[in-house]
């Protein structure tokens, strides 16, 4: 008997017979054989997931020096996307220039202070400037110096300090700075050796951040909220707004934000964190680890939630109310998703004739590549190649390979907090009983089964491609869209392929939730369905006959 | 005079970038360029989604990815390997190697580094298949992003240059401008029947079309082989007023090959414009050209006629110095009061500059700050009432707080479109500006009356 995993290409008609093993061979083809044999491990050829036994992909390891990479640092991973969101610490940055102003406010993040008299300080841009005297006699002086003046100028609840390339070089202990100064000004102070050389992406920095708030911040604040249902969003951004959509529609199901991670984040949601009862998961690669860790302190479970996509924000909302076993919030839930569908299936059978068998490709962020596959799917596209920028193996082939992944030395640079149950604020959820009947009921924790599960047999999944790898699969492949960020946009383009950008919306969305899902459809729609490649040969270039009948002439 | 007001520690909004930044920029004006960044990664990944956001183009920037480990034992097998990796993907003709803080401050020896590459590469270095190398120390605790371009363009005329003919060439460089500006400047060199040899230029690369057929390393940008003969050109014009006196690579061609230096402010309204026509004019012994004639005195007409709109209006500028220096002798022309020309450089010769080009006109130099980042120009500039700010999009926080028109001019732009497209230079490039200038107050005025007059 064949099996099933034998049988021919499901993606055959949308890669126009392309077979993604030999278009493999091809990718590596040009890299110098040690390049290529690295690179091997990190480009894999999906398989349903019955059939997935033995499949492997290579990632979180480090890029080869001189083939592009979408890839960031450490810093950028901490102090932009982590700490980046949160509107009322002063971010300081302890290094010469580049690093603050390249992470300095960008539309990307978006916050909404309540009053105009509320702190936001996610304009502007600090740093210690260092210079060559910094350099050469050490930077703590001036570190100092800039926290008090921050401090006189501004009067934060909390400031905090990021360090780049040379502070780690020279020396500069940034966390006896912030001890020192939170003992001089009464206020939290607390640093991040997050040097940009640290770990292979921005996925060590992200670790470092999150260490850091839930060491000095988390816990600090016993007072509770208001509310029957209380979460905490793990990894959400707030880009292009995503979180207020998402707080809209939690708030129409009666269920309560404490805290979000770190999307229109404050200092204050950080410290009361822990007083919510249930800890939801959007981006499973940044903050898996503090999920786990809020459990082992403070006995919060928590579960993978998706707000991207019609579907599975449906299906999100209605595994919380399941969490919370109350018929009051069940029903609520099935009540707003009963009033929220009817214009998502509008717009949705508007575009589908437009877009159906279509193909996209993504190529972005630890979850937004698998995320985005649900709202191409509901439109009738289909994904042909993905890959995570930062994202280690179980966000590829679901937590269930945790144990079997190697430490390397980059990883183990990151350190691994000791977290033990909190003498006074832990507090089991659910009790074993409780428990035993969510299992029985078929519901899940900790449940993240990975991106390639949810992928189409053959489907190419590439891990931190290349420039050229890129340029390479758009020839070959030709999609319809390509799903990266701005360093990609405009290479993609020049190429006759619309790119979409996944980190910051190109400053459109929000997509996240029912509105965004509808956003989303009307965006992609515009954007395969353009027809200006149709005018890159000019009329004359169009019909030859024309020009060769006026050449005879 | 006023005082200086005591400087701050901290640098709070600043009003320049990083030094390799503008090295990875001037090494994208060179033609089949791949400009490398020796470091860790999230150096060229940030520059490249600066300068991305502003033109709207691709921008590759190899980088060496060093760890932990290198910057503990050193980035050199690293570097070697980027640079072999670079050659066998790109086809690069040239490989721009910028250092970050990271090497600088381990003391990578990348001038020793890149010989030893050369030497392992053996016979295949002379094989015209093997791009040039060109390396220059950009560490970022050490000046801005002008100083690192302006190196980088040094370091290009250094270990490129030489004389191997005369031409009748002419050697430009232009400094830090945008991709319309070189356009222009290559057709007022053409009308002039000059053959300009301009370093660097990003008027293609950097402001491409859709294109059929992708190209890795977009065409344009200097060709290497006319910088090889920089040497044997009959002149150079260096613009800039705050450029160091003794270490540009104007100095450098001039005193190795003999080529005569000519140094202008950067040529931006009227008068500075004047003066480079004029040296233009003398190199090639014929008058400007009939066409740049009818264009001043368009210009003029249109000083005379936008005069009411913009008289005595008090006006902040800021951005990199040889940009302002230039838009405070335009502004000073138009009748426009510079109450404050600012800049995060530190070149030593602004104030200087901002003196000789308002001398003619105001009795008193406007105030001039050098090192100065957003906050302490909002804190001068608060006392002084400003009414206009003629800069890059970093000061839009302040127009809008102060609710007062900002002009978008330099670099970065990123809360418009067409940044790159923006002509600042010559007779042309100051129409644009005056007609953007009154424009912008005009709106002003409208926005600002509740009985909606349309007619002003």
């Amino acid at each position: 008997m064949s099996s099933i995993c034998e049988e021919k290409l499901n993606l055959e008609e949308e890669t126009e017979g392309v077979d993604p093993e030999v278009l493999k061979k091809e990718l590596l083809e040009k890299y110098p054989t040690k390049v290529a044999r690295k690179r091997a491990k990190q480009i894999v050829v999906n398989k349903l997931a019955s059939c997935s036994e033995g499949l492997e992909i290579g990632a979180n390891v480090r890029t080869t020096p001189g083939i592009i990479t979408q890839r960031g640092c450490t810093y950028a991973g901490c102090k932009g996307v982590i700490l980046g969101p949160t509107r009322d610490i002063v971010n300081i940055t302890h290094g010469p220039i580049g690093c603050g102003f390249y992470s300095w406010l960008t539309r990307r993040n978006q916050t909404r202070p309540p009053t105009e008299n509320d702190e936001n300080f996610m304009t502007y841009c600090f740093s210690t400037d260092m210079q060559d005297k910094d350099i050469v006699f050490g930077g703590e002086k001036k570190l100092k110096a800039a926290i008090q003046e921050a401090y006189d100028l501004f009067k934060p609840k909390a400031i905090s300090i990021f360090s780049t390339c040379p502070v780690g070089l020279i020396g500069d202990d940034v966390h006896a700075v912030a001890r020192e100064m939170r003992e001089a000004l009464g206020i939290n102070v607390f640093g991040f050796s997050c040097e940009g050389y640290k770990g292979v992406s921005q996925s060590a920095g992200h670790h470092i951040a999150n260490n850091g708030i839930f060491t000095h911040v988390v816990g600090l604040d016993d007072s509770v909220k208001e509310g029957k249902y209380k979460i905490n969003l793990l990894g959400e951004y707030n880009i292009g707004g995503d979180a207020f959509e998402i707080d809209r529609v939690l708030e129409k199901c009666g269920i309560t934000v404490v805290s979000t991670f770190s999307g229109n984040s404050t200092y204050d949601q950080f410290a009361n964190a822990h007083t919510a009862d249930l800890n939801t998961v959007m981006c499973h690669r940044s903050i898996n680890y503090v999920a786990e860790m809020m459990e082992e302190k403070f006995g919060i479970p928590w579960i993978k939630i998706n707000f991207i996509g019609a579907e599975a924000t449906a299906k999100s909302l209605r595994k919380i109310a399941h969490y919370f076993q109350d018929q009051e919030l069940s029903d609520r839930v099935e009540a707003v998703i009963a009033e929220e569908m009817p214009e998502i299936l509008k717009v949705r059978e508007e575009v589908r004739p437009r877009c159906q068998g279509k193909t996209a490709m993504l190529f972005v962020g630890g979850s937004r590549a698998h995320h985005y596959q649900e709202l191409f799917k509901e439109m009738g596209m289909k994904t042909i190649s993905a890959g995570y920028e930062f994202a280690h193996r179980d966000d590829y082939e679901g937590r269930k390979v945790l144990p079997t992944i190697k430490v390397d030395a980059d990883s183990r640079n990151i350190e691994e907090l000791e977290v033990t149950p909190d003498p006074e604020r832990f507090r089991p959820r659910k009790s074993p009983e409780e428990l035993e009947r969510l299992a029985q009921e078929g519901f899940e924790f900790k449940d993240y089964e990975g991106m390639m599960r949810d992928m189409d047999n053959q489907a190419l999944v590439i891990d931190d491609i290349s420039q050229y790898e890129t340029e390479k699969l758009l020839e070959i492949y030709k999609p319809s869209i390509f799903c990266a960020g701005i360093k990609e946009k405009y290479v993609v383009q020049k190429q006759g392929i619309p790119l979409k950008q996944l980190h910051s919306y190109d400053y459109g969305g929000p997509y996240a939730g029912f509105k965004g899902a509808v956003n989303f459809y009307q965006e992609i729609d515009r954007m395969v369905n353009s027809k200006v490649w149709n005018s890159l040969k000019a009329p004359w270039q169009k019909s030859p006959e024309l020009s060769a009948k006026y050449a005879c002439d | 005079m006023k005082k200086s007001p005591a400087p701050y520690v901290s640098t709070t909004n600043a009003c320049k970038l990083c030094k390799p930044m503008g090295a990875c920029l001037a090494f994208r004006g060179i033609e089949g360029t791949v400009p490398f960044l020796h470091g860790s990664q999230g150096c060229a990944t940030y520059m490249r989604r600066y300068i991305i956001s502003h033109y709207r183009e691709p921008m590759d920037i190899a980088s060496s990815s060093l760890g932990e480990k290198h910057a503990v034992y050193g980035g050199e097998a690293n570097l070697k390997q980027g640079l072999q990796n670079v050659m066998a993907k790109y086809g690069a003709g040239l490989i721009g190697i910028a250092t970050t803080c990271l090497t600088e401050t381990i003391g990578d020896d990348v001038p020793m580094i890149v010989r030893a590459f050369r030497k392992e590469m053996g016979e295949a270095v002379r094989s015209e298949a093997i791009p040039s190398l060109v390396n220059v120390a950009t560490p970022s605790y050490s000046g801005t992003h002008m100083e690192g371009f302006q190196a980088a363009v040094r370091a290009v005329a250094d270990q490129l240059a030489d004389l191997r003919e005369r031409t009748e060439a002419v050697n430009l460089m232009p400094g830090f401008v945008s991709p319309a500006d070189l356009r222009y400047l290559k057709e007022i060199l053409q009308d002039f029947g000059l053959k300009g040899i301009i370093l660097p230029d990003l008027s293609e690369t950097l402001d491409g079309p859709a294109a059929q057929d992708y190209e890795k390393i977009p065409p344009g940008g200097t060709p290497i082989q006319q910088i090889r003969n920089m040497g044997g050109s009959r002149a150079t014009v260096e613009l800039g007023r705050t450029l160091s006196k003794s270490a540009t690579a104007g100095k450098l061609v001039e005193e190795r090959f003999g080529v005569p230096l000519h140094g202008v402010g950067m040529p931006i309204g009227l008068r500075e414009t004047d003066g480079f026509f004029q040296i233009l004019e003398e190199i090639r012994g014929v008058p400007t050209p009939e066409k740049h004639r009818a264009e001043r005195g368009r210009l003029i007409d249109a000083y005379v006629d936008g005069h009411k709109y913009v008289s005595e209006k008090r006006a902040v500028v800021y951005g990199e110095e040889d940009l302002v220096v230039g838009l405070t002798a335009f502004l000073v022309e138009i009748g426009i009061q510079p109450v404050l020309c600012a800049s995060g450089g530190r070149s030593g010769h602004f104030r200087e500059a901002i003196e000789e080009v308002t001398r003619d006109i105001l009795p008193l130099t406007p105030l001039v700050r050098e090192g100065v980042d957003f906050y302490e120009l909002a804190e001068e500039a608060e006392t002084l009432s400003p009414e206009l700010l003629v800069g890059h999009s970093k000061g839009y926080h302040l127009a809008k707080r102060w609710n007062i028109p900002l002009v978008r001019v330099g670099f970065p732009i990123h809360d418009r479109f067409g940044g790159q497209r923006i002509l600042h230079l010559g007779y042309r490039g100051a129409q644009h500006l005056l007609d953007r200038i009154v424009n912008a107050l005009i709106e002003k005025k409208q926005a600002d009356s509740p009985v909606g007059y349309g007619y002003i």
